[in-house]
Parts: structure tokens; C-alpha cells; sequence
């Protein structure tokens, strides 16, 4: 799975593309967990480029949001597509993470510094 | 094959309070103006064209009980919840017998939501009558014991008047019972739990409740996809939200919507029966849980099609 991910201030938001399922899950929670030690204050996982996810990647991200709880570092989720936004209401995910339309939305919510980052381009 | 659900809560009885009874009646009535309800037909017209199932009926609330009817000559149950006192009795009112007084009931565990009918179950009290609890616990017949006796109930289990004998079976082992093939299979709860399959004439039912799939349910490899392997009916402990089963009530033994139809796609399963409902859940929650979980199945575009149904008390499923 191809993972981009962009430093925007403070805040480290990941570009995962494609699938999150049993085939690609290991390597999106591998990268999640390093982003969420990697000492940034939020988190923001872009999922415009998520088509699904299955239980696997639901995992996940439940995995991420235990640790980012206990190391302090906010987690969220932005620009789900429209099938992976119905998951996470079915599966009460969007009780897990915050789930934000855009990542803009996402990195106003993060901090000044991040949206002036992002803004600057 | 016929399924006979009797009780389909979990861990607790949830009856229906009279507040939630006039809510019903109060949203039909108001559903009902403008409507010609003129006969007793139109009445049923109505009720089954313009009210949803958790208008106009409910879930129920009595715990696991779900008979397994494979057209042998004795009877088949799988775990005797409060749902067994109203099995009970059906067995009783008829005028003739149905089938020889052998009742054969299949544990999953030893559990109180899971014994706590038998002290109501009258067959229990009538001489005459067989009951062979098959298991494979080695406490069941502690379990028993201790719930049929002071100071707990009133009549002490050696009081019962049928001939009750526990069978402790095998996980793996092929067993005939009432002309099915049973076979149990260990899963993991809290003193451990047993799933039980069911065949007959090509025919194959999968009773899993109390059940909680891990991280390992994603292996290629694991046991349930074979135990679940091409099932007609697949009795599915749904209990917890993905979320709440992996974080908060991880541990706790049981299972999800999700996880349900992952595992009935990669087993190809015909059908999947949401089971163990939660007590907390009213009707219109489960009519819910169970929208939302044929959503699912639809959006995870994988395998054949999977029908998905909530189980309820009184519901039967013709196989």
C-alpha cells in the first residue's frame, strides 16, 4: 500500500491509497504507529483515497487510538469516501476517531500553526 | 430442517415495560388514520404492509433457546435460557406427542442466561420423560445442580421427575443425535464456550453463540471458516458494535455485526442469523443493527450473496 504523508506544523497527515484490508492492513498499522510516535501533536489520516475497509482495518485504527490516547497525540480521520464513512457509522467508529469532512477541516481543528503550514502550501 | 427460536437475548431477560408497549400502540394508531381498518383482514393488511417489524412486533426477550427440529424422533435444543419454559410448554400442549420424551439438549456453556429456564422447563418435572444435557463441560452437571437447589430454588434437581443425563462430548468428534450429525467446536469465552453444527439430508445449521472472534479470525486458516464451511443457517453471536467488541468489551466473550458477515462470506454461508442480542438493545435498535448489517454485506462485495436476518423470539426458519 502506498502511504504518502505530508508535516503540516505540528501535525503529520498520512495519504493511504487503496483498499484497507487484510492484504494492506499490516503495513497501514505499521506506518499509523510510527506516525503516532513520531512526537507530532495531531495526526490526520486522509481517507479520500480509500475506496473500503474492512474489520482488519478497522483494527487498525482502534490499535492507533489506544496508543495516540496514551502518548498524548490527537488522532483523527478526514475526507472519508462515502462507503467508508457508512463503515464507521456500522461498525460505531465514529465513536473511536474524529472524523472530519475535509482535511482541511481536519488541520483547522489541529492547530494555527498546522493550518497556516497547510495554507502556505 | 426446521429452527424453532424461543429465546434469542443475551446475558439478561429484557422483557417489554407498558411504556414501550403504548409507545407501539400509540405509533400505530397514528399510523392507522386515513386508513380503511374495517376488517379484521384490513387490520393485518395493514399491520404487515404500513408497520415495520419493530412497530408492530418485537425481538422478544427471553434468553437463548433455539430448537434444532431435523425430523428425527426426539427433540433437539440448544441451550436452555428462559426461552425453554414457553418450549416447554408448546411440547406440552399438544394432545399428541410429537415426537418420543427425549429431549436433547446441546449446551454451549454452563452460563446463567444460558441454564436459567430449566427450573421452568416442565418436561423436567414429568417421570417418564428423558433429558440428556450434551456438553462439553465438565461442570455442567454442577451447573445444574447447584441452580436446582436451596437456597437458590425450591425444588432440588434429585426432585425432578424426569431421568436427566449429562453426556459430555467431544470438540471435533461426530456425534448422531435424533438422526443429525452434531459436532462441537471449542470457542472462546469467558470458562470457554462450544459452537454446535448440525447436519441432515444435505442440510447444515451452526449454533455460535457466546463467541468472541480475535485478531486471528483474519488468518486463512482459521477454525471457524471450515466449522462455518457452506452452512445453510449460521446462528451468529452479534451482541457488540465492531468498536465496543475490540476496545471496551473486548474480552468479554462476545462478537459483532461486522465480523459475523466477514466470517459467513469467506465460509460461504447462505444465510446469517444475528443472535445474543443485547439486553440494552430495544426493537427499533435491533431493527437497526440488523439494516445497518445488510448494508454492510452489501458494500463488502465479497463472495456470494448473504442473506441477514435478526433472530426473534418465537421466529422459525424453514431449511
Amino acid at each position: 500500500m502506498i502511504i504518502d504523508e505530508a508535516n503540516y506544523g505540528s501535525t503529520l497527515v498520512l495519504y493511504p491509497d487503496g483498499r484497507l484490508d487484510q492484504d494492506t492492513a499490516d503495513a497501514f498499522q505499521e506506518r499509523l504507529l510510527q506516525a503516532v510516535s513520531a512526537g507530532k501533536e495531531a495526526v490526520i489520516v486522509d481517507f479520500s483515497k480509500i475506496p473500503y475497509i474492512s474489520s482488519v482495518g478497522l483494527r487498525a485504527i482502534m490499535i492507533a487510538a489506544k496508543q495516540s490516547k496514551s502518548d498524548g497525540v490527537s488522532l483523527s480521520v478526514a475526507a472519508l469516501t462515502p462507503t467508508v464513512n457508512e463503515i464507521f457509522e456500522i461498525s460505531r467508529f465514529n465513536y473511536v476517531v474524529t472524523i472530519f469532512e475535509s482535511l482541511r477541516d481536519a488541520i483547522t481543528a489541529a492547530s494555527d500553526d498546522a493550518l497556516n503550514a497547510f495554507e502556505a502550501g | 430442517m426446521l429452527v424453532r427460536f424461543w429465546g434469542t437475548r443475551g446475558s439478561l431477560a429484557a422483557p417489554m415495560t407498558v411504556q414501550t408497549s403504548r409507545k407501539k400502540i400509540r405509533n400505530a394508531l397514528r399510523k392507522s388514520i386515513g386508513h380503511d381498518l374495517g376488517s379484521d383482514e384490513k387490520i393485518e393488511r395493514f399491520i404487515d404492509t404500513e408497520l415495520s417489524f419493530a412497530e408492530s412486533g418485537t425481538y422478544g426477550g427471553n434468553t437463548s433457546c433455539v430448537e434444532i427440529d431435523g425430523g428425527g424422533d426426539e427433540y433437539v435444543v440448544c441451550d436452555l435460557g428462559t426461552g425453554c419454559r414457553e418450549y416447554g410448554n408448546a411440547i406440552m400442549s399438544k394432545s399428541v406427542p410429537q415426537k418420543a420424551p427425549v429431549f436433547n439438549v446441546f449446551q454451549s456453556h454452563p452460563h446463567w442466561d444460558h441454564i436459567c429456564g430449566f427450573p421452568f422447563f416442565v418436561p423436567a418435572y414429568i417421570p417418564g420423560n428423558k433429558i440428556k444435557i450434551h456438553g462439553c463441560h465438565d461442570t455442567l452437571e454442577e451447573a445444574y445442580r447447584m441452580q436446582n437447589s436451596a437456597p437458590g430454588f425450591p425444588v432440588d434437581f434429585d426432585m425432578l421427575g424426569a431421568d436427566i443425563e449429562f453426556v459430555k462430548l467431544e470438540p471435533g468428534k461426530e456425534y448422531a443425535v435424533a438422526g443429525m450429525k452434531v459436532t462441537a467446536m471449542e470457542q472462546y469465552h469467558s470458562g470457554d464456550s462450544y459452537g454446535y453444527c448440525f447436519e441432515k439430508d444435505g442440510k447444515k445449521v451452526v449454533y455460535s453463540t457466546d463467541s468472541e472472534h480475535k485478531f486471528e479470525s483474519i488468518d486463512e486458516s482459521y477454525g471457524f471458516v471450515d466449522f462455518f464451511r457452506n452452512a445453510d443457517l449460521l446462528i451468529f453471536d452479534a451482541m457488540y458494535s465492531l468498536a465496543d467488541a475490540i476496545s471496551l468489551k473486548e474480552d468479554w466473550g462476545h462478537s459483532s455485526n461486522i465480523i459475523g458477515v466477514e466470517l459467513a462470506h469467506r465460509a460461504s454461508v447462505k444465510q446469517l442469523c444475528l443472535f445474543h442480542h443485547d439486553p440494552n438493545s430495544d426493537d427499533a435498535t435491533i431493527s437497526r443493527i440488523l439494516a445497518e448489517t445488510i448494508r454492510f454485506e452489501e458494500l463488502s462485495e465479497e463472495g456470494d450473496a448473504l442473506k441477514v436476518c435478526a433472530a426473534y423470539d418465537g421466529q422459525e426458519i424453514k431449511l
